[in-house]
């Protein structure tokens, strides 16, 4: 994206100013859609309809509530921290959004090539527990800042698994940029890294590991947007709302607009890491099928499944308790990456 | 150890089971009715707003004592000879009405729906409907008359009864004064014949006290 936005507007400000929009807009939409998406799919799971008053499907439900929410007034508890109350919720979706600079869209369409993507992205990711512990700190609302805390707890302990199980595939390919990742499962179905990847009949062996893989870094990375079932931050039944207690109005909207953009990109990394990023299902078969407007529709495929496939699990589960959510990073999801590592590193000796 | 692994295995087999009836619920039908369009067929004595079928009410007053939040108000005027309640005089069963109700509400935005007015009424004419749709912005609108006659036609009842009342009382002073009359005339014709009576008591009395 930035060769093609330098060719149209030149090497200008403007044109680092013009990358992010598209790239903004998809989001909005994508997170306008998401949420209508979670109360279609959460009502068909329990028997229900869900919103059909506005447009004929409730196409425009959460527009409406959009709208509905700018013309809320913003509350500001007393004795908050005025300014941190207001920029938390900004820091909160800037971090969510700054990912989406090196999520590869396709071959072409990314925000920027960097040659440590991934290791931006997990990094500039996790910068969104500053916001959610500055938005419970400021709230001067002990629930909020209970809902705070946990949110930093888990965050911090899930950045180990996920980084981890991330790291088997940075192994495999010898490299930390994300649309590198994507080339090296080019060749259908059978070389995306969930399968192994790339390689001679020995990369069987791997199929196992890798899949562990997958599933636990889907795992952690459900704990890191705090979704359900790790939604501990938010805990309707113990913590009201978490730190969204004493939000109102856009501010309220924007933590909303974080957690749908955070779920999106850790659903990209993971179709990246592991499910071939952009690439298409049948590889060269089809070469018409890879050119770059259909990648873009790959990833966006890949990475709506893997949405749904969170919304289908907040709906299945119930939430875990803060004891449960620790034994599991550290007792389970850890060791596990940690074997999955020396096992990679095994076969990486033996077989390359 | 093995534990270790079981805990595992229990995780990933309950998720994929729970997981596995939610995706399966997806594609049942929904079971939500739309309501305002689409309605259930509610039972006819459902327990919801009250009906009073005036036809058969004798005024008995046994509902409004019945409630718990006094929420009816029954006013009755008795009948005066001559006159008869409604059309035919008697409830659907043959009851005598022997009172013209004149004002019978009920408040329901204090009824509580508690159905304990329904069943002390002597000819089962008050009774709840399926009627649930009658909220309103106003709360007078939730007082509800049923009383079959119009303010005019119950003061003009109360002036009838008024009437008759004072023509009974005038009947009854004019009695009470003729009995009186009658009394007292009975009184003295006693008293005239008392004196030679008493004369004689005393005289026994006298008798015996010097026995
Ligand atoms: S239903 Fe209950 S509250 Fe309502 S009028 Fe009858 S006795 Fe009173
Ligand atoms: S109990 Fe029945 S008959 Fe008696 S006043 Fe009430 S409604 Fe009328």
């Amino acid at each position: 994206m930035e060769n093609i936005f330098t060719q149209w507007f030149g090497n200008s400000l403007l044109t680092y100013i013009l990358i992010p929009v598209p790239i903004l807009v998809y989001v909005s939409v994508f997170a306008l859609y998401a949420v209508l998406a979670e109360r279609k799919v959460s009502a068909w799971m329990q028997n229900r309809i869900g919103p059909n008053r506005t447009d004929k499907f409730g196409l425009l439900q959460t527009i409406l509530d959009g709208l509905k929410l700018v013309q809320k007034e913003i509350v500001n508890p007393t004795r908050s921290d005025k300014l941190y109350f207001r920029m938390a919720p900004f820091i909160v979706f800037t971090a969510a959004f700054m990912g989406y600079a090196v999520l590869p869209f396709s071959s072409v369409f990314m925000g920027v090539n960097l040659n440590i993507g991934l290791f931006y992205f997990f990094s500039i990711t996790s910068l969104g527990v500053v916001g959610v512990l500055m938005a419970g700190w400021a709230s001067n609302n002990k629930y909020s800042l209970y809902g705070a805390m946990r949110t930093v707890a888990q965050i911090v302990s899930y950045e180990i698994p996920t980084a981890l199980s991330a790291i088997v595939v940075v192994m495999l390919t010898g490299t930390l940029s994300m649309n590198n990742y994507a080339l090296a499962q080019s060749g259908g179905i059978f070389n995306w890294f969930i399968f192994g990847g790339p390689g001679d009949i020995y990369k069987i062996i791997l199929i196992p590991i890798m899949v562990i893989s997958v599933v636990i870094l889907f795992i952690s990375t459900l704990a890191e947007t705090n979704r359900t079932p790790f939604d501990l931050t938010e805990a309707d039944s113990e913590l009201v709302a978490g730190v969204h207690i004493e939000y109102s109005g856009m501010l309220f909207a924007m933590f909303f607009f974080a957690e749908y953009a955070q779920m999106f990109a850790v659903s990209g990394v993971i179709a990246t890491l592991f499910l071939g990023g952009w690439q298409s299902p049948f590889g060269d078969l089809i070469p018409f099928l890879n050119t770059p407007v259909f990648q873009v529709l790959w990833f966006l495929g890949k990475g709506l499944f893997l949405v749904f496939v969170q919304i289908w699990l907040r709906w299945t589960l119930p939430r875990v308790r803060i004891d449960q959510l620790m034994t599991m990073c550290w007792k389970y999801l850890i060791p596990i990456t940690l074997v999955n590592l020396f096992l990679v590193g095994l076969y990486m000796l033996i077989f390359k | 150890m093995k534990e270790y692994f079981k805990h595992i295995y229990q995780t990933v087999s309950t998720i994929s089971i729970g997981m596995n009836i939610t995706f399966k619920q997806m594609f049942q039908k929904s079971v939500t009715i739309q309501y305002p369009e689409q309605r259930l067929q509610l039972p006819e004595r459902e327990r919801n707003r009250l009906f009073v079928n005036m036809e058969d009410c004798i005024g008995c007053d046994q509902c409004a004592k019945a409630c718990p939040v006094s929420c009816i108000d029954i006013e009755t005027v008795k009948v005066i000879p001559g006159d008869v309640v409604g059309k035919t005089g008697v409830t659907s069963q043959g009851k005598k009405k022997a009172l013209h109700v004149t004002d019978f509400t009920i408040d329901f935005a204090k009824c509580c729906y508690c159905q304990l007015c329904v069943f002390p009424c002597p000819t089962e004419c008050i009774y709840m409907t399926d009627v649930f749709e009658f909220s309103s912005f106003n709360r007078d609108v939730l007082k509800y008359q049923f009383a079959d006659l119009s303010p005019e036609q119950g003061a003009e009842k109360k002036e009838m009864y008024a009437k008759y009342a004072l023509e009974q009382e005038e009947k009854k002073k004019q009695a009470a004064i003729e009995a009186a009359a009658k009394k007292a005339a009975d009184e003295k014709s006693k008293a005239e014949e008392k004196p030679a009576d008493e004369k004689k008591e005393t005289d026994s009395k006298t008798d015996n006290k010097e026995s």
